[in-house]
Formats: C-alpha cells, structure tokens, sequence
C-alpha cells in the first residue's frame, strides 16, 4: 500500500478505534492515541526514506476516482514543503498526547479522539492535490478542533471556539466558490492539472477574474494564517484552547494557511500575486511589529506566545511575497521552526499551568529555583524563539529577511524592528517567570519535570538544535520546491517581476 | 389531449404506490377497535410495512415507467425520486413516533392513517404530469396535514397550529388554483406537455401566461415556504407536534419542491427569462429571512423552521438557474435534506419529554454528556445543516451553487455561500449547549434510547454520511431523471 495513505489514514483508523474504548477507561484512551500516534509518526519517517530528494517535485502520488459527477478524485501527493509539514504534524500529535496526560481527565476518551481526527484533517490538508478534496481536509481539521477548543479549554472558552470556527467558515465558503468557478472553467479539480493548463496556456484568466479568484483563496487563507487585521479570532483561541490544542492550533493549523498560500495562490495566481504583494507585504510588516508590541504588554502567558505568533507568522507572509528564492526558503523554514518553538512555549506554559493553576505572569516568580530543569528547556525555547545564532528560528528569519532585502530593502528595516522586539517581549517574561524571588506557591506547587514531560519536551529542544545547526538536512526539498513555485509564478505574467540579480550557487549555500 | 377513459393494467402498476397507501390507511382506520385492545405500537408497525411495501412498490413501478391514466400521470425515473424521497420520510417519521406519541398517550390509528394519506398524496404530486391531478394531490396532501398539525387536540398551541396552516394553506391552494384556471383559459389545456407546446408555439397571450404563472408561484412558494410567503412556517411548526413538524419540513415541501420543478422546468421553461428574476429574488429572501430571523430565536422548534425556510431558499437558488444541472443539485438537495432535518427534529422530538416540556435550546445542555449517542448523531444533523463537508448537505449545497455559478449566477452564489456562514452560527449554539455546558433537567430526565429512537437517529445520520462521501449513485440518478423533465 502506498506510504502516503498510510500516514493519511491511520490516524482516521485510530479515532474509529478509539470511539469503541469504554468510557470508563480513560487510562485505556491516552495510552490508545500514543500507541496510534507514535505509529503514525514511526510510519510517516518512512516519507523520508522513499522521498526522492534529487527528482523533487509531487512524489507518491495517488489518484482515485471518488466521485463520479462532478468528477472529483482522491489525489494526495507529497513535495518537499508539504512533507516537513506532514513530519510536523506526526511528530507533534504523540507530544500533545504526553502533555495532556494528566491535564485532561473530564471526558478522556473524546478529547483523544478529536485529537486523532485533527491530525487526519490536517495531514489530509498538506497532501491534498484535488481542490475539492483539499476543501474537505481544510473543514474537516475545523470540526475537532472546535471541540477541543470549546468542551476543554478555559473560562471563555465557548466564545472563543465559536469565533474561531466562523471566522474560518466565513472566509472558506469564498475560497468554495472560487474552486466551483475554477471547476466550472476548466472541468476539472485536479490541482497538477489546472497548473499544467496555465504554464501550457491553455487556460488565462482575465486580470479582474484573476484577482477576484486570487482574493477568494487568499482571504480564506490570510484568516487562517493570520495576517492582520484578520487576526483577531487568533489570541482568544489560542489562549482559551486547552495546552495540546493551542500546539496544533499554533504549530499546525496556522501553517494551513501559508502553506495554501504557498501552493495554491501563487501559482494559480501569479500576476494578481505579484499585483498584492506590496499591499500584503505592508500588512505582514504591521502584524509582525503590532504582535510583538502586543505581545509585550500582556499579562497572560498564553497570550504573550499567542501574539508573539502573530509576529512570527507575519515573518512568512513577508518571505512568501517577496518572490525570491531565499524569500520563500525563509518562509517555508520559518513555518517549520514556527510549530518546533511555539509549540514548545505552549507545551511549557501548559506545564506551569498544570501545576500553579494559573497563566497571569504575575503569579509567578523564581520558578528557576523552584524547577531548573524545567527552566532551563523553556530557556532554550526563548532562545530558539528570538533568533539565537544556531537555534532554529535564526536561520529561518534571515533567509526571509535576506528575501525581501533584494525584493525591498525597506521592508527588511521594518521587519528586523520585529526581531527586536521579540527579543525584548521573551526575555522580559522570562525575567519575570522564571527569576527573582521564589514565590511560596511556586515553591510549593512547582516541581520539576517528570520523566513524562522530558520526553514531550527533549525531542523539541533537540529539534530546535538541529534545525539550527544543520538545516541542510531540510532545506534541500524545500528549495527544489519552491523554485519550482517560483517558475510557475513567472508563467504568463504580463510585466516585469524579478530586481535581484541571481546569487551564485556558492553564495546561496553560505547563506543557508 | 382528451383523456382516455380506457383502462390499462399498466396504469395500475404505476399507480401503486399511491394504491398501497390509501388502503393502508383505510384499512388502519378500519381496524382501530379491533387493534386497540392490543399493544398500542402495532398501528406503527402497520404504517411502517405500508410505507416499506410502498417503497418496493415505487421501485417497481419505476422498472414499467411511463405515462397512465391517458398522461395524466408521468411515472419517470424524476417521479420515482421524489416518491422515494418522501416514503423514506414517511418512514423516519414513524420510528420516533412510538416513543414520542406513546409518551403524550395518544397513540391511535389516526395518526398514522392521516400520515399515509398525506403521503399518497405526495407521491401523487411527485408524478403528476397534469395541473389538475397535481392540485388533488396537493389537496390529498395538504388536508391530511393540516389535521396532523393539530393532532394534539388537548394542546392549545397545536390547535393554532392547526388553525393557521389551514387557513394560509387554503389561501396558498386557492392561488395556485387560480392559476390552473387561468392556464387553461390560455392554452386550452391542463397537461402540463401540452401546455408547453402551446406556449411554444407563442398561442397564448404573454400576460395572461405572466399573470397564471406568477399565481402558482405564490402557491407553490406558500407550500415551500418560500419569503416572502413564510409566515405561518415557524408558528406551525413549533405548535405541531414535533414528529409532524419533522414530517412537515420534509415530506410537503419535497413533493412542492417536485411540482415546481415539474411545472417550471415543463411548462414554464421556454418563458424562462421572465420567472428566473422572480426565482432569484424569492431565493435571496428566504436565505437571509430564514437564516438571520433563526439567529435570535430560543425555541428550538422554531429556529429549525427558520433554518428550513432557509434551505428553501438555498433550492429556490437551483432552480433560479434553470438548468438540468440545476434540476438535477435540487433534486439532492432535497433527499439530504429529508435526511437531516428529520434526524435534527428526531433528535428535538426525543429530548421534548412529556408535554413537549422541553424545546428551548437551553435544556439541550449537557446531552453529549448523558446521552452521548443521540448527541453525536445530532452532531452530524447539526454539521450537515451547516454544510461541512462529509455530510450530504455540503455536497447538497456544493451541487446547488455550482449549478447557479454554470449559470452566471455569481452574486447570487456569493450570497448564498455567505449566508451559510451566518447560517452556521445559530446551528453551533446547539453544539454549544450539547458539550460545553453541564446538564440540567432536560437532559437529566432524558430516557434511555430505546431501539426504535436508536433507529430513527442512526438511520438518517447514516444516509447523511453516505450522501456526503458516496454520492455518486443519487447524484447520477438524479441527474439522469433531471434530463428527462421537459
């Protein structure tokens, strides 16, 4: 059986399972969705091995016919973006297992369920290669994840799921009507087919129906991402949503949104692309310095990081529309370093949660005395979160900024304040959190990590390590990939486009 | 064309469906002193061997098609459709019934004859191919209803129901027999082929043709409730009890739905630049009327009438199109939508208690807690109503706005597409309730399933799932017998 099925429905698989285990065993749920997940991560490594690092392209790919009239197809391939995305979401579902291990005792069975669902819909999502089937992935990740929101997180959190799921919806039925459209045109939802058409000519849109179709799929996007001033449902849901929701809400289902970006409105839409970029562009840099501002004068943690992930986000609008190479590498690293590092704030703050009862930052104090370990990893994450030369987020932050120095060197002044910033905004609640005097509660309350909890956070760090000391093992796919987006998007593009001359292959590589 | 007044036994094999019924239905009504002094439940049993014998019956004719009774009948594959739709909501009408009418003690053979007439009637609309036999079908249909709303007879606000329905009803049937009237005047016949031919033919003067069939649209948009002719559907529907306001949000409006496609697409079709501006209008109005007037309602009787005035609208968007692609999206649209708005009135009708006590959204609180079966099957209603994919609905609305978009109609689909995004607000407040709220009394005091509620909610989930994954087979037949409605 193809690999790629199998790393697509095994967790489907695991949920229906997972409905049969008795309520009463609550036991029994969480050890089910590790086993699962940790079968489905094990199984999607396998992706590593049969992708074929020097072909590049859409690989394993699968095509059966599913309905008949209109005729739409189970299509699902991988490339070498959407296979990190897919690493991503494997290797995350077995940590937010182990961090609500004890966090989630109401109602055990269903939240492992819904947590299975999630990571079907949203590895569904990245591999989707039919518009319609990408259109269901893309609804079905928001059912669970409503729930998960609404039935376990905090106090507000029913309004918060609510907004969350219309906002979403709202955008999305704009996107289901420009997929009608496209099918109506061109008879046909398959995705490597309608590009084949526009890079053959066979198929040209008219500049207004081009950017009515590109504002269709971006605004749908651009919510889910997102780009301000759409961000609004962001903060409520992420602080609201439970510690294992807010990761793959932040790490996963936020990148949804650039990876649609990515894939989808860039090379169908090229010249409407290149005709937003600067409008986009400006918008990325508001929400990269406007988060962080926010982010700084939040007395609640969560909300801190929530923020915090809208700057970082606007990071990867910005590379992605800056149409270079570096620009878009950047971006697609950013989105991986992204879910690593925020999904380790979250998973940590989670943890202080579960011991001190609280997210106000106020509350805390000396928590290094109290839990070094502890400490010490959230330290790394800091680091990892703000820019440290040989952790993650570095590398992936000065790909973009080198990007969008050659398409506006501008932007880069703009966009480097929110690298500042962020710094500012980390180290202060770190300050705040971890050092000073030790609280009694803290002392009281605050107890190191368990062996449960190093091994949700261990692989993280270690992610992070690697991801910034050695991003050639990621890089590669991600390049041939988005070079191929790159051409596409010089396909039948009436004007000029590119100002930076080309770097030399020696140079690239130093950068990286 | 004269009618003949020969007899062909083929007439009768198509006509069976609607014979199987009716005496059911007489025999039910016979029976009643024999059976009483039984169990109770056995007129249910009865009705639901009609209703399957019926089913097998409609299928069977289907296989010996075509015209009877001198064509005033039309048996296609577009009849045979619609009669399976509303038999199959015959059925899911029935299963929740034993429980819920053996809660308010009123179990008699009534009910259950009054629904196969009602359903006889239907099926007669379903095939009908002449504006005379549609109207007794209509009537057949409408009056059996009309009494179903007020079936209660002790509730007073069943008695308003009641009172209401047949009054606008009467008021509906009288337009679209004004209608009839003048179309005969017009073309000299009431077939609805011949009809077309004359209009073809330009024999028949262009406003008197405006005005006949302006007249049946407001009928048939009474029966559908259609804006702006809605007014009585959220009053009866809370008011009758709620297996009847189930059946009423499905079965009428299905066989409605299948004369206006009939007379539209038929008849009608060659002035069809003249009512598409007129369709397109009374489509906007009924989704945004439904869909914003549900947003504030807390009687959840209520809300589903909105929400269904609403549907009604996203079909009245199909037939705007005025295409077969279009026939074909309304057709399904129709048989999800039997599915899931049954089930979600299924659901309503478990959870009521005796009395009907419970209908406001709130005592849905906590049911994904104590019952989380009948929660998750109205989970699925709730998500199919919303349109997410996986479920019938969302193919069901998919089908209908890719039709309006073959057709041009963009803004219309925009809208409509919008509209179901604020549609689904007022559909998750239910979902709310559900799972992030603890019990109260409602659900507290909820009983336990019992096999036939279990039935009556897992079946139309189960048809909704199969209709949003594996539509193809309805959607090709539906397509097929689009093509054959001209």
């Amino acid at each position: 059986m193809n690999l790629l099925v199998s790393v697509l429905f095994l967790p489907l698989a695991a949920f229906f399972l997972a409905l049969f285990i008795p309520r009463s065993s609550p036991h029994g749920s969480r050890m089910w969705a590790l086993v699962a997940s940790l079968l489905t991560f094990v199984t999607s490594l396998g992706l590593l091995g049969w992708f074929d690092r020097s072909a590049g392209g859409e690989q394993l790919a699968i095509d059966v016919p599913w309905i008949a009239s209109p005729e739409i197809h189970f299509a699902i391939s991988v490339n070498g973006v959407s296979l990190w995305l897919v690493l991503l979401c494997t290797f995350l579902t077995p940590i937010c297992v182990l961090i609500s291990w004890n966090y989630i005792k109401d109602r055990a069975k269903e939240f492992y369920a819904f947590l299975l669902l999630l990571e079907f819909g949203l590895t569904g999502v990245f591999l989707a290669q039919d518009l319609f089937l990408f259109y269901v992935f893309w609804e079905v990740s928001l059912v669970p994840m409503y729930f998960l929101v609404g039935i376990w997180g905090h106090d507000r959190r029913i309004y918060a799921a609510v907004k969350f799921f219309l906002y979403t919806f709202a955008g999305s039925v704009l996107m289901l009507a420009a997929i009608i459209y496209l099918y109506n045109k061109t008879s046909t939802f398959s995705y490597p087919a309608i590009i084949d058409m526009l890079s053959s000519g066979k198929l040209t849109f008219g500049a207004t129906e081009q950017m009515v179709l590109f504002l269709a799929f971006f605004i749908a996007f651009a919510i889910k991402v997102p780009l301000f001033p759409l961000h609004t449902w962001l903060p409520d849901a992420h602080v609201e949503a439970p510690s294992a929701g807010s990761v793959m809400l932040a790490s996963v289902m936020l990148k949804m949104g650039t990876y649609g970006i990515l894939h989808f409105c860039l090379p169908m839409f090229p010249s409407a692309a290149r005709t937003c970029a600067p409008w986009i562009a400006v918008l990325a840099i508001i929400g990269i310095i406007y988060g962080a501002l926010v982010a700084m004068v939040q007395p609640n943690m969560k909300k801190l990081v929530a923020y915090s992930s809208v700057s970082h986000l606007g990071f990867v609008v910005l590379g992605i529309f800056t149409f270079t190479q570096q620009g878009l590498d950047g971006a697609v690293y950013q989105m991986l370093n992204h879910g690593i590092s925020t999904g380790a704030l979250f998973a940590i703050v989670g943890l202080l949660y579960e011991r001190r009862h609280s997210l106000d930052i106020v509350d805390y104090g000396g928590v290094a005395t109290a839990a070094p370990w502890l400490s010490t990893l959230f330290l790394v994450t800091t680091l990892a979160s703000i820019g440290l030369p040989t952790l993650n987020n570095f590398v992936g932050e000065f790909l973009v900024l080198q990007g969008t120095a050659l398409a506006n060197f501008t932007w880069t002044v703009y966009a480097s304040i929110g690298v500042i910033l962020s710094a500012c905004y980390m180290l202060w609640l770190y300050q705040r959190v971890f050092y000073g005097e030790v609280k009694d509660e803290v002392r009281a309350h605050v107890p190191d990590l368990n062996l449960r909890e190093y091994a949700a956070i261990v692989p993280l760090v270690l992610m992070m390590v690697w991801m910034g000391v050695y991003s050639q093992s990621f890089l590669p796919p991600v390049g041939q990939n988005t070079a191929r987006i790159i051409q596409q998007t010089n396909v039948n593009v009436p004007y000029r486009v590119q100002i930076a001359p080309p770097l030399s292959g020696t140079e690239v590589a130093r950068a990286r | 064309m004269p009618v003949s007044p020969v007899f062909y036994p083929q007439d009768a094999v198509r006509f069976l469906p609607e014979i199987i019924l009716t005496v059911a239905g007489t025999l039910l009504m016979v029976l009643d002193p024999i059976l009483r002094k039984r169990t109770s439940a056995v007129f249910g049993h009865l009705s639901l061997v009609a209703l399957l014998a019926a089913l097998a019956g409609s299928l069977y004719a289907n296989g010996s098609g075509g015209p009877a009774f001198g064509g005033m009948l039309n048996v296609d594959a577009f009849a045979t459709f619609f009669r399976v739709v509303v038999i199959v909501v015959g059925i899911l009408t029935v299963l929740p019934s034993y429980r819920f009418l053996a809660r308010q003690d009123a179990e008699t053979s009534e009910f259950h004859a009054l629904l196969l007439f009602s359903i006889a009637g239907q099926c007669l609309m379903a095939a009908s191919n002449d504006l005379i036999m549609v109207f007794i079908g209509l009537e057949i249909s409408s009056i059996a209803s009309y009494v179903l709303a007020g079936y209660l007879r002790d509730d007073k606000r069943a008695n308003e129901a009641a009172l209401k329905y047949f009054l606008l009803g009467s008021f509906a049937t009288g337009f679209f027999l004004y209608g009839v009237a003048l179309i005969y005047g017009a073309t000299g016949s009431v077939n609805l082929t011949v009809v077309r031919t004359a209009i073809l033919h330009g024999a028949s003067d262009p406003i008197f043709l405006g005005v006949a069939a302006a007249l049946m649209f407001v009928g048939l948009a009474f029966k559908v409730s259609a804006a702006p002719f809605q007014i009585w559907a959220p009053d009866v529907y809370q008011g009758a009890p709620t297996p009847v306001s189930a059946f009423l949000s499905a079965g009428p409006k299905a066989a409605a739905f299948a004369v206006f496609l009939r007379i539209f697409m038929t008849a009608f079709q060659p002035i069809g630049s003249r009512w598409e501006p007129l369709v397109w209008g009374v489509a906007l109005a009924s989704m945004c009327v439904g869909n914003f007037a549900a947003l504030w309602q807390t009687n959840i009787k209520r809300m589903l009438a909105y929400s269904s005035i609403a549907h009604a609208g996203y079909v009245l968007v199909a037939l705007a199109a005025n295409s077969d692609t279009g026939t074909a999206a309304a057709m399904f649209y129709l048989a999800s939508y039997a599915c899931m708005n049954i089930g979600a009135f299924s659901c309503v009708a478990y959870l009521s208690g005796k009395g009907e006590r419970y209908q406001s959204i709130e005592d849905f609180k906590g049911l994904g807690r104590r019952q989380p079966l009948a929660a998750a099957m109205f989970t699925i209603f709730l998500f199919s109503l919303i349109g997410v994919p996986l479920t019938g609905g969302f193919f069901g609305k998919f089908y209908i706005f890719k039709a309006a978009l073959e057709s041009r109609l963009v803004w219309l689909t925009v809208l409509g597409l919008l509209n179901s995004a604020v549609a689904a607000y007022y559909y998750l407040r239910i979902l709310v309730m559900m799972y992030m709220h603890e019990p109260t009394e409602a659900a507290e005091s909820a009983e336990p399933l019992s096999p036939s509620v279990r039935v009556a909610l897992i079946l139309p989930a189960l048809a909704t799932l199969v209709l949003g994954i594996f539509p193809t087979w309805v959607v090709e037949f539906a397509g097929k017998s689009a093509a054959l409605v001209k």
